[in-house]
């Protein structure tokens, strides 16, 4: 397979294939873009979201590993650096005037520091993180749970999701994402402001970001600025639940 | 395979069509063509995932910064396929491509084969989570059928005389010199397809969905004694994707077998379920 018969492979799938295969590719595109298969192919993620939930144990643990299976680089992605002077001038000042706000359907809305996290009692944990472009990278992470946080504020009953807001902009719009209940409540999600025993990087969405253990990284949401509890997400962004959740259709239950 | 159609005449033997059995059951030909269906998703939506990430790893962890055993890219204007130490020029096909409109694109499977045509993982992924469900429910009920049905027991099992080595290397050789079995023999699976269907059914198809699974974050907290079965998420994303291609060679010589067994009869029997046996003496000039 070098060079002598590529480019006979390469005249054949110019010349013939693809001459014969376009009307067929535009028709698979055609296919792609109906509402209707879209709505179709859109029950796999409710399939998956009921199944999981329904048959597997709801506070079953994501995998923990040791310190011997860290990955040697964890990878940043996404936002790397918010932009814009506010938190540029967060992250001057060490992020000492950072606050994080409990709003939504709580008793006693809060507004939390980096100092009021770190003295609630931590979770640390040594878990994978994987992306949904295919790769998983090991890391160690340190916060409170986001459980007591809600405890804390005293989420009222009503409340069914919670909803992430984010310092980060990409294109102009605000990074956010949320999460029902069960994960919200599980023990392994936790407000994490150390990654590897180190103070958060930005990279990494410092100074919080969200662990949800069961989930793909996008829903990892970095740089939080806000925790709501609604009732319901419809009003919430373009109402799917997540920044790219409402632009390019990823899963709003990204758990596989 | 059984039900041989008393379709003689008494009359004019002499002109007496080749007889005709009934080989395929109704779930066999339902089953067939809605997993080659399916099948052709999720490998076409499974390689629009892989062109998210086309690097493949061992073990529980692996990204950018870690070795891959197999990637494809672009570099300097070529595309290449690297597995461990060997890179193979593969522009034009991997990793450095002409799309329809003529525009020079670095994924790494082209657009002709996946799904949609142009970069959506998000696409990809709906497509193939969904027909994930297609391949898993079909799949489960044809393995109940086959075995409760006694498919497995009257078409697929395997008889003793069938194992010893002799048996088994005569066959290799009728199919190296492709020469098929005529008469009462064609309507039997020989030990070859018997072996490759159950390799197929129960071995290859329930190894895609278990390594799938694995890649799923909620299974690895439900099961995680998937990750210790296939060593970590990233080894059940490369088994995945070697078994992807398994599949593929099987689709190969199942076609290729099609066309030489002959194509009208073989498809037939695959849509109405019945075969004309091939007549006994075989044809001057024929493959047969």
């Amino acid at each position: 397979m070098t060079g002598l018969i590529l480019p006979r492979r390469e005249l054949i799938v110019r010349a013939g294939g693809m001459a014969a295969a376009l009307p067929l590719l535009a028709a698979c595109d055609r296919v792609n873009e109906a509402p209707a298969v879209r709505k179709i192919l859109s029950m796999g993620e409710e399939m998956n979201r009921a199944s999981q939930r329904a048959l597997t144990d709801r506070d079953a643990l994501a995998p923990e590993f040791g310190r011997a299976d860290l990955s040697p680089v964890f990878r940043a992605n996404g936002t790397r650096l918010p932009e814009g002077a506010d938190y540029a001038a967060h992250a001057a000042n060490g992020f000492a005037g950072w606050r994080v706000r409990i709003s939504g359907l709580v008793a006693r809305p809060l507004s939390l520091s980096l100092a009021d996290l770190r003295a609630m009692p931590q979770r640390r944990q040594i878990t994978r993180h994987d992306c949904v472009e295919g790769w998983s990278a090991i890391a160690e992470w340190m916060g409170p749970q986001l459980r007591q946080v809600l405890a804390a504020a005293g989420v009222r009953d009503a409340a069914r999701y919670i909803v992430f807001h984010c310092a980060d902009r990409i294109g102009g719009a605000a990074y956010y994402e949320s999460c029902d209940m069960v994960d919200a409540l599980h023990p392994q999600t936790i407000l994490a402001w150390a990654l590897n025993g180190s103070v958060l990087p930005i990279a990494n969405g410092a100074p919080l970001r969200l662990r949800i253990e069961r989930q793909l990284g996008y829903k990892h949401a970095k740089y939080l600025t806000g925790i709501e509890a609604v009732a319901s997400l419809d009003k919430v962004g373009a109402g799917k639940g997540g920044f790219w959740e409402d632009r390019i259709d990823y899963e709003w239950y990204a758990g596989i | 395979m059984r039900d041989m159609e008393e379709d003689q005449s008494p009359v004019a033997p002499a002109a007496a069509p080749p007889p005709r059995v009934y080989r395929h059951r109704l779930p066999t030909r339902l089953w067939h063509w809605i997993n080659a269906g399916t099948l052709l998703v999720m490998l076409m939506s499974g390689l629009m995932i892989f062109n998210a990430h086309p690097r493949l790893y061992w073990g529980q962890y692996g990204a950018n910064y870690d070795q891959p055993w197999l990637s494809i890219g672009s570099k300097a204007n070529r595309g290449y396929l690297r597995i461990a130490a060997v890179e193979i020029d593969t522009t034009g096909v991997l990793g450095r491509w002409t799309d329809a409109n003529g525009a020079t694109k670095t994924w790494a499977f082209p657009g002709w084969a996946t799904i949609p045509t142009s970069y959506s993982l998000a696409d990809g992924r709906r497509w193939h989570l969904f027909f994930a469900w297609v391949l898993a429910i079909s799949l489960t009920l044809y393995m109940l059928w086959t075995v409760i049905g006694g498919h497995l027991r009257k078409d697929l099992h395997v008889r003793r005389p069938e194992w010893s080595p002799g048996h088994i290397w005569q066959d290799i050789k009728d199919h190296a010199r492709l020469r098929f079995p005529t008469g009462e023999a064609a309507a039997r699976y020989n030990i070859l397809q018997k072996l490759s269907y159950i390799g197929v059914i129960f071995v290859l198809l329930p190894l895609m969905i278990a390594t799938g699974l694995t890649m799923s974050p909620g299974m690895n907290a439900a099961a995680p004694w998937l990750l210790d079965l296939f060593g970590g998420r990233q080894s059940a994303r490369s088994i995945h994707f070697i078994l992807a291609w398994a599949l593929v060679a099987f689709f190969l010589v199942h076609i290729a077998m099609v066309l030489l067994a002959g194509p009208v009869n073989e498809l037939r029997s695959m849509l109405t379920g019945w075969f004309r046996l091939p007549a006994d003496k075989p044809r001057v000039g024929e493959n047969a």
